[in-house]
């Protein structure tokens, strides 16, 4: 009795680490399909117009959280997705980067476009309200906080660094972190881009 | 005026951070049913057979800190913050299922059930074949130290921890099972009975269990707290509450695994060394009473 019992828990602890452990090695950055809900947000872009994620349907989108203040983390993970659409072999309209503003107050419109540009044409700045944003930073349960202003009306601002990849259907797929490399995130990126909806049922 | 203002401001904001932060129907109805319960159940049982305050306070507090901790602003603060997350645990893990066995509310809580659910038919439930095969093979001296350690363990793997705390229905499984694995270690450990009396094991193999089981939090927490590499980014990823140092941060929450989560191993250990003393007592003076009267009436 006690020794088939052992044997039960064994076999448990060992299909416990094997559906841990499966489809590991198919990705190199993180996949987080099933695990995280689909694109959705109502938001305002760069150019003023009201968007949602419908409007981004048929391509592959990558959310990213940040303000154009920021100094470091912001500009650096934006060049690296500038320089990861270039290595995934991406047309110019198979993807976007989608910038929300944390820090809507600070980033209009004209500040935010000004600020993608820069980064190229498949970079498009995301703006809302305090609701519309919280909603979509809760959605992918993500935080941001706004600091106390200085005496000259500076403040600090801190927010998650997630990249968010959603495929062309507004599925959630992978999750960059500072941690992946270009290269990493090219591959990958390439597979949610030319095989996608194929691969998704093997994570 | 200005003291009025700010008595009104901090009543905002604390009414504020006691909404939940993410609303589980399950939990607030599983909560206020136990309160329900307990207080009805209270009302009902005979003043000899009411549980001492003491009891009474460690069911109340300890279902109260695991209602905060899950539904109140503390569990936004504890999913972007790890030694938050780590503290949240804790509650649910140790703390809180530590109270309520402690208090023994089971008789009081099946004295509080409508008058309509008879004893009889709870107690038959209770003796279906399935209830009881799961409720022993959960319930033994290997199977539970194990699952109390394997859960710290298996949620604390970086990967599982990443993807628990990214997605809302795993965060939820592993609240739940750190609830519901903690009432059931701690009701089988602390059992008042002893087990000839109807305990699943005895005080002796109880103390070795409870202490066993520590051994490995404390390393699990060690290896956190003395780690110099960031082992969980998915704070980072996510955006902590607020801005602290990730080491710091991680090795705060790697002390409270180690060490308050030890502490409550060895109360354990003392609280039953106290009830073995005191049953052990209680036998000597049965043994005796008899030969005490039969020499009285000679």
């Amino acid at each position: 009795m006690w020794r088939s019992r052992k044997w039960a828990l064994a076999a448990l602890l060992a299909a416990g680490l094997l559906s841990a452990c499966s489809g590991e090695g198919a990705w190199r950055t993180h996949d987080i399909f099933k695990l995280v809900p689909d694109l959705a947000f109502s938001l305002n872009d760069d150019r003023g117009r009201s968007v949602s994620a419908q409007d981004y349907r048929g391509k592959v989108t990558l959310l990213f959280f940040g303000y154009t203040h920021c100094e470091d983390v912001c500009p650096e993970t934006l060049a690296q997705l500038a320089q990861t659409l270039r290595a995934s072999g991406s047309g110019r309209d198979d993807a976007r980067v989608l910038f929300v503003t944390v820090d809507p107050a600070r980033d209009s419109t004209a500040v935010m476009h000004g600020y993608v540009q820069a980064f190229g044409p498949q970079f498009v700045g995301l703006r809302g309200d305090a609701a519309a944003l919280d909603a979509l930073a809760r959605r992918y349960r993500v935080s941001y906080s706004l600091g106390k202003p200085d005496a000259q009306g500076r403040y600090e601002v801190t927010h998650g660094s997630a990249v968010f990849v959603f495929d062309r259907e507004g599925r959630a797929r992978l999750v960059f972190t500072v941690k992946d490399t270009p290269a990493a995130m090219a591959q990958d990126l390439r597979r949610v881009l030319f095989d996608s909806g194929a691969g998704a049922g093997a994570g | 005026m200005v003291l009025l203002h700010a008595l009104m401001q901090g009543l905002i904001a604390a009414s504020a951070f006691l909404l939940p932060w993410e609303l589980s129907p399950t939990l607030l109805v599983s909560c206020a049913g136990a309160l329900i319960l307990y207080w009805r159940g209270l009302r009902r049982v005979r003043a000899a057979e009411r549980p001492a305050p003491g009891r009474r306070i460690a069911f109340f507090s300890g279902l109260l800190l695991v209602y905060f901790v899950m539904q109140t602003r503390f569990d936004y603060l504890s999913q972007h913050m790890f030694y938050l997350h780590r503290l949240q645990h804790l509650v649910l893990h140790h703390l809180g299922p530590f109270l309520i066995a402690l208090s023994q509310p089971l008789t009081v809580l099946a004295r509080g059930l409508p008058a309509r659910i008879r004893p009889a038919a709870i107690a038959r439930i209770w003796r279906l074949p399935v209830i009881r095969v799961a409720y022993r093979l959960l319930q033994n001296a290997l199977v539970a130290p194990l699952l109390f350690v394997g859960l710290i363990w298996f949620w604390l793997t970086s990967r599982i921890h990443f993807d628990a705390m990214l997605s809302d229905p795993l965060y939820w499984v592993m609240n739940w099972s750190m609830l519901i694995d903690g009432l059931l270690f701690w009701i089988l450990m602390l059992d008042p009975r002893p087990r000839r009396e109807g305990a699943l094991l005895g005080f002796g193999s109880r103390i070795l269990i409870v202490l066993a089981a520590m051994v490995p939090q404390m390393l699990i927490g060690a290896h956190i707290a003395l780690s110099n590499r960031d082992l969980y980014d998915v704070y980072a990823v996510c955006g902590r509450a607020w801005e602290i140092d990730p080491l710091l941060d991680q090795h705060l929450g790697g002390l409270i695994t180690w060490i308050p989560a030890a502490m409550m191993h060895v109360i354990a250990a003392l609280v039953l060394i106290g009830r073995w003393a005191r049953h052990d007592r209680n036998e000597t003076h049965r043994m005796r009473a008899p030969t005490s009267s039969n020499s009285g009436r000679a």
